[in-house]
């Protein structure tokens, strides 16, 4: 659980700066700093478990159906990481409280520093890959908002789409990849992905998963081709640029190359791909860092090149070359973070980061030069820091490898030009910046930071010395540790001595050092030179190619989703078509052996009837009162077929839904026009002949396969257990208000809710009154004719009654709340229709909204009820009792929850056709001239 | 017999599909009607063809399956819910639209006409 706290603690502190927002600067900086502080000292409470060589873990179950889990794994490397992250994250949230000035929102940038902290040390201690990559994607979105946090700029705010682009395609990669070994190992689970390295390895689907796993790999670690959202990264503030762009967030990329070592490394392609994309950014990255005249610019061509040379080290595949690795990732992110903190100080002190004005500042700052000077022949590699142990570390390791057969005398010759421009760029950065002159054109005076600002600095500068002069004393155990989790348990011998005798690669770093020297004094040729050179400007080529790609999308997308709701059905049917269809190539016969019931001579007419009535339909559809005359004989139809199919109970509702339907597409009629203009094409109506045809023909095949198949139901526990368990003999209701009860409750509020929703799509319905019909026909003068008036009223209570007698009839014979509910509403209607609504209205005066509601409650009362007696919603109770005159007689709980489904029924269809017969009858213009 | 029956499922629903590609909402919804008989009848031949079953206890030893009767039931209802939010819907658009093509405007017209809600 302690553990779990040190990916907590950072995550909590996300709010801590928002909830100290109206405290003083330093005070808000102060309480920032304590839970990653806190955080720190728990990581280091384990740091002698890990460097003993445990693993520790912590796992929390999530979804375990799925192998998802919250889980936590703290190893060598996962603990030098997070030592990174934290330490160097305190420093900068100091270095932050003193950078940022009054008008910069403190909280807001240090809620964004938290955040991206979390993040990071989610991938640093996921022992879940789906979780790594869900923080992965988090870095991403955070130094997005990061970078993106002067956003008054327009440059920042490219800089950072343009991040979030890059970074967010290759993390998508990165998705893929990991879900491929997912499938690959049949788990999720960091630890069973380490140890399956040779089963990934030999699986045909390695060189793909490995390609998009490195596209991850090499876009967040700003890997040539995809290194140019790197210096555009610039524009965000310096801290940012320390913490993130130099320290910890580019070398998320190296972090997975060396988590996953064990697991994808070892082949040539691993070999291939990783170094040579390693050697080009380590020598693009130098040459160009010489070129940069912004401090910033230059300082970030020149983590790309180290980032690159990390990167070939991994590539190199021996155990000796990873070693290396992972100490260059420790040297680079010190003297790399404090080389940004003093660039930064330099702009916030002197108003410039522009090389060309910045000249002598050694007279205004001493110390931070001092500093500053440090730092940068730590990243030459001059002796006695750390930049140089790491450094003779890779040349060794360069004249080592033999992966160029005889051409591999390339890779250190390579090495070492790349070297020279690391020792020229850094010279560059001394020499121009501190002396050289005098400062040209600054708006104000150079002098020295305030004493915390420079803290920061000093305390990384001590390190690099200390690492530089007692390497196996400061920094032995924490490079063993982390060394074992990357090579899987084997560490190679190493020394991490100063002195290893004169050698080879000893002369490479002194050819390396002449060499560069010699090059930053005859600087002004080579950049003649390179001035000579078209330059690319790589954002606006970036945003060029988005641009184009994002008018593509939008052809593409205009043409797909043209608005044409009569388009989209037809997309929709070829799809059902496709899906449905499929299936039945698979299947041998369509006939499944079940024997065919005999046609008898009513079943044969009712087919006929139906089929006649149905093509009928289309045929006439364009008149449209013939075609509703039609359909009202296939719904007849269709519910003779659930009579003579043994379904009395759907018989009634089809019948009694039939009649409730037609009367509101007649009065639909009364609003839209009757007769439907001939507007398709030929070509149009054969395509959609063809389309019907064959989705009547997959769904007729389908539903013929089904019944000619034997088949075993669940209908048998209903069968059974319907009078002893739900106190009725009508099976089908008995599923519906006991059984299924649950899914009647959701059916009654569906019905409610869509009466409501046109309940509310008439109100205010801009009027629209035609005053006669399609021929141009005035309406009849005589509205409510005498005989159906008289009719109507005499058949009301009859009909109440006979829904009253269905309804009580429902739980043993066919009948119920729904057939009930609906032969009330017919009855009622029919009054409206025989009366008008202003009849109705004085006698009746019911507002059906809330008729629905009563029935709505009444079922979930009922349900509700069984929670009195310690039973699970919607239990149902039933007994007999005998009374006097009735003789036996049974009461149910679920006559209450049918009488609730009964009053929801006929207040919905009420509220659907008095709502829109309302608006026909009682302003209707009879008297007026056609128009 | 499960022949014809299939049959009528099938022809039903190419009837329903062919109106519902028609541009116009009446017919549209006329069509919707159509399929969901279809789609009704298809789930309840699910519960295979039974002539002379019984659904109500005691009353016979062959029983109809009453599982799919049941979802029938209560899909008839929602079908009716459905059918008339949709006409209304179409009611609705026509009035704020000014026409019944179910994209809201004529093919090849540019925009819908819009009238000016009070």
């Amino acid at each position: 659980m302690i553990l779990a706290w040190i990916l907590l603690l950072p995550l909590l502190g996300t709010l801590v700066p928002l909830l100290a927002a109206n405290w003083r600067r330093s005070a808000c900086a102060l309480a920032t700093a304590i839970p990653p502080a806190i955080a720190l000292m728990l990581l280091l409470y384990h740091g002698s478990a890990v460097f003993a060589g445990e693993t520790l873990r912590y796992t929390l179950g999530w979804i375990p159906l799925l192998g998802l889990d919250i889980s936590i794994r703290l190893d060598g490397l996962a603990f030098l990481f997070s030592l990174l992250i934290l330490g160097i994250g305190l420093l900068i949230i100091l270095y932050a409280r003193y950078y940022l000035s009054e008008q910069d929102s403190m909280p807001r940038f240090y809620a964004y520093l938290m955040l991206f902290m979390t993040a990071m040390m989610g991938i640093v201690l996921s022992n879940n890959v789906l979780q790594l990559w869900m923080f992965w994607e988090l870095t991403s979105i955070s130094s997005f908002l990061l970078i993106s946090f002067w956003w008054h700029k327009s440059e920042a705010r490219r800089g950072a789409r343009m991040a979030l682009a890059i970074t967010g395609a290759g993390g998508l990669c990165l998705l893929a990849a990991l879900l491929l070994l997912g499938q690959i190992t049949g788990s999720y689970d960091l630890d069973v992905i380490l140890a399956s390295g040779a089963v990934i390895r030999e699986h045909g689907w390695y060189p793909l998963v490995l390609v998009l796993f490195l596209l991850g790999c090499f876009t967040k670690s700003a890997q040539f081709p995809f290194h140019f959202w790197l210096p555009n990264a610039m524009a965000a503030p310096t801290p940012v640029s320390a913490y993130l762009h130099s320290a910890t967030m580019v070398k998320a990329g190296i972090f997975l190359l060396a988590r996953f070592y064990p697991a994808m490394a070892g082949t040539d392609l691993w070999f291939l791909l990783v170094s040579i994309t390693g050697l080009t950014t380590l020598l693009v990255g130098a040459y160009l860092a010489l070129f940069k005249h912004d401090l910033k610019g230059l300082l970030a061509y020149s983590t790309i090149s180290h980032l690159g040379l990390i990167t070939l080290l991994f590539g190199m595949g021996t155990d000796l070359a990873a070693v290396a690795g992972v100490f260059h990732i420790i040297n680079h992110a010190t003297f790399k973070a404090s080389l940004f903190m003093a660039a930064g100080i330099i702009d916030h002190e002197s108003g410039s980061r522009d090389m060309r004005k910045l000249n002598g500042l050694w007279h205004f700052m001493p110390i931070t030069a001092t500093l500053a000077m440090v730092a940068a022949a730590a990243m030459a590699g001059v002796p006695l820091l750390n930049g140089f142990l790491s450094k003779e570390m890779f040349f060794a390791e360069t004249l080592h490898q033999h992966l160029l057969g005889s051409l591999s005398w390339i890779i250190p010759v390579l090495a070492t030009i790349a070297a020279i421009f690391s020792v020229a760029y850094s010279m560059r950065f001394i020499h121009d910046v501190f002396f050289n002159g005098k400062p040209k054109g600054l708006t104000k005076t150079p002098h020295e930071p305030p004493r915390y600002m420079r803290m920061p600095v000093e305390v990384l500068v001590v390190l690099c010395i200390l690492v530089g002069v007692a390497p196996g004393y400061v920094i032995g155990d924490l490079l063993q540790a982390a060394s074992f989790s990357v090579l899987g348990g084997t560490v190679p011998e190493y020394s991490l001595a100063i002195w290893h005798g004169f050698n080879l690669p000893l002369l490479m770093s002194v050819v390396a050092l002449a060499a560069g020297s010699l090059i930053y004094i005859n600087r002004k040729h080579l950049f003649d030179f390179q001035n000579t050179l078209p330059g690319v400007d790589a954002l606006t080529a970036f945003e060029q190619l988005m641009a184009a790609l994002a008018k593509r999308c939008q052809q593409f997308y205009n043409w797909l989703d043209n608005g044409s709701l009569q388009r989209y059905m037809v997309f929709v049917l070829l799809a059902i078509i496709v899906l449905a269809g499929a299936p039945l190539l698979e299947l041998d016969t369509l006939f499944g052996g079940r024997p065919e019931l005999p046609v008898d001579a009513v079943n044969a007419t009712g087919a006929a009837m139906l089929l006649i009535s149905a093509f009928a339909t289309v045929v006439f559809h364009r008149q449209r009162v013939v075609a509703l005359l039609m359909i009202s004989v296939v719904g007849l139809m269709v519910s003779i077929a659930f009579t003579r199919f043994s379904a009395p109970d759907l018989a009634l509702t089809q019948l009694s839904v039939e009649v409730v339907t037609i009367i509101l597409l007649m009065l639909a009629l009364f609003f839209l026009p009757h007769k439907t203009p001939k507007q398709s094409s030929p070509t149009r109506v054969l395509r959609d002949i063809g389309l019907a045809s064959m989705v009547g023909v997959v769904i007729g095949s389908i539903s013929y396969a089904i019944m000619t198949r034997p088949f075993n139901t669940i209908s048998d526990y209903f069968l059974a257990n319907a009078k002893t368990g739900g106190g009725g003999t009508n099976v089908v209701n008995v599923i519906l208000v006991d059984f299924r009860g649950f899914d009647t409750m959701g059916e009654i509020a569906v019905l409610g809710i869509a009466a409501l929703g046109i309940f509310k799509l008439l109100t205010r319905i801009p009027v629209f009154k035609p005053s006669s019909d399609g021929e141009g026909r005035p309406w009849a003068r005589e509205r409510h004719p005498l005989l159906l008036a008289t009719v109507a009223q005499s058949i009301l209570p009859m009909a109440l009654m006979v829904s009253v007698f269905i309804f009580f009839r429902g739980h043993n014979l066919p009948g119920g709340g729904f057939i009930a509910g609906l032969i009330t509403a017919v009855a009622i209607i029919l009054l409206y229709i025989s009366q008008g609504v202003d009849w109705v209205k004085a006698r009746m005066n019911i507002e059906y909204q809330r008729v629905v509601a009563i029935g709505l409650l009444i079922a979930l009362l009922t349900g509700l009820a069984s929670l009195l007696f310690n039973r699970p919603f919607l239990t149902s109770w039933f007994d007999y009792f005998k009374l006097p005159l009735f003789g036996e007689i049974e009461l149910a709980s679920a006559i209450a929850f049918d009488l609730g489904v009964y009053i929801t029924v006929v207040g919905a269809t009420l509220l659907i056709l008095a709502s829109l017969g309302k608006m026909t009858t009682s302003h209707r213009p009879t008297h007026q001239e056609p128009t | 017999m499960e022949t014809l029956f299939a049959c009528c499922i099938g022809f039903l629903t190419a009837c329903g599909v062919f109106l519902m590609l028609r541009g116009r909402t009446f017919p549209v919804v006329v069509g919707l009607t159509m399929l969901s008989y279809a789609v009704n009848l298809f789930i309840f031949a699910s519960g295979r063809l039974n002539l002379r079953g019984a659904v109500v206890l005691g009353t016979s030893d062959n029983y109809a399956d009453p599982l799919p009767q049941a979802l029938v039931l209560t899909a008839i209802v929602i079908g009716f819910a459905m059918t008339a939010f949709l006409v209304i819907l179409a009611i609705r658009a026509r009035a704020d639209l000014g026409s019944d093509h179910v994209d809201g405007k004529l093919p090849g017209q540019k925009h819908a006409k819009r009238e000016p809600r009070q």
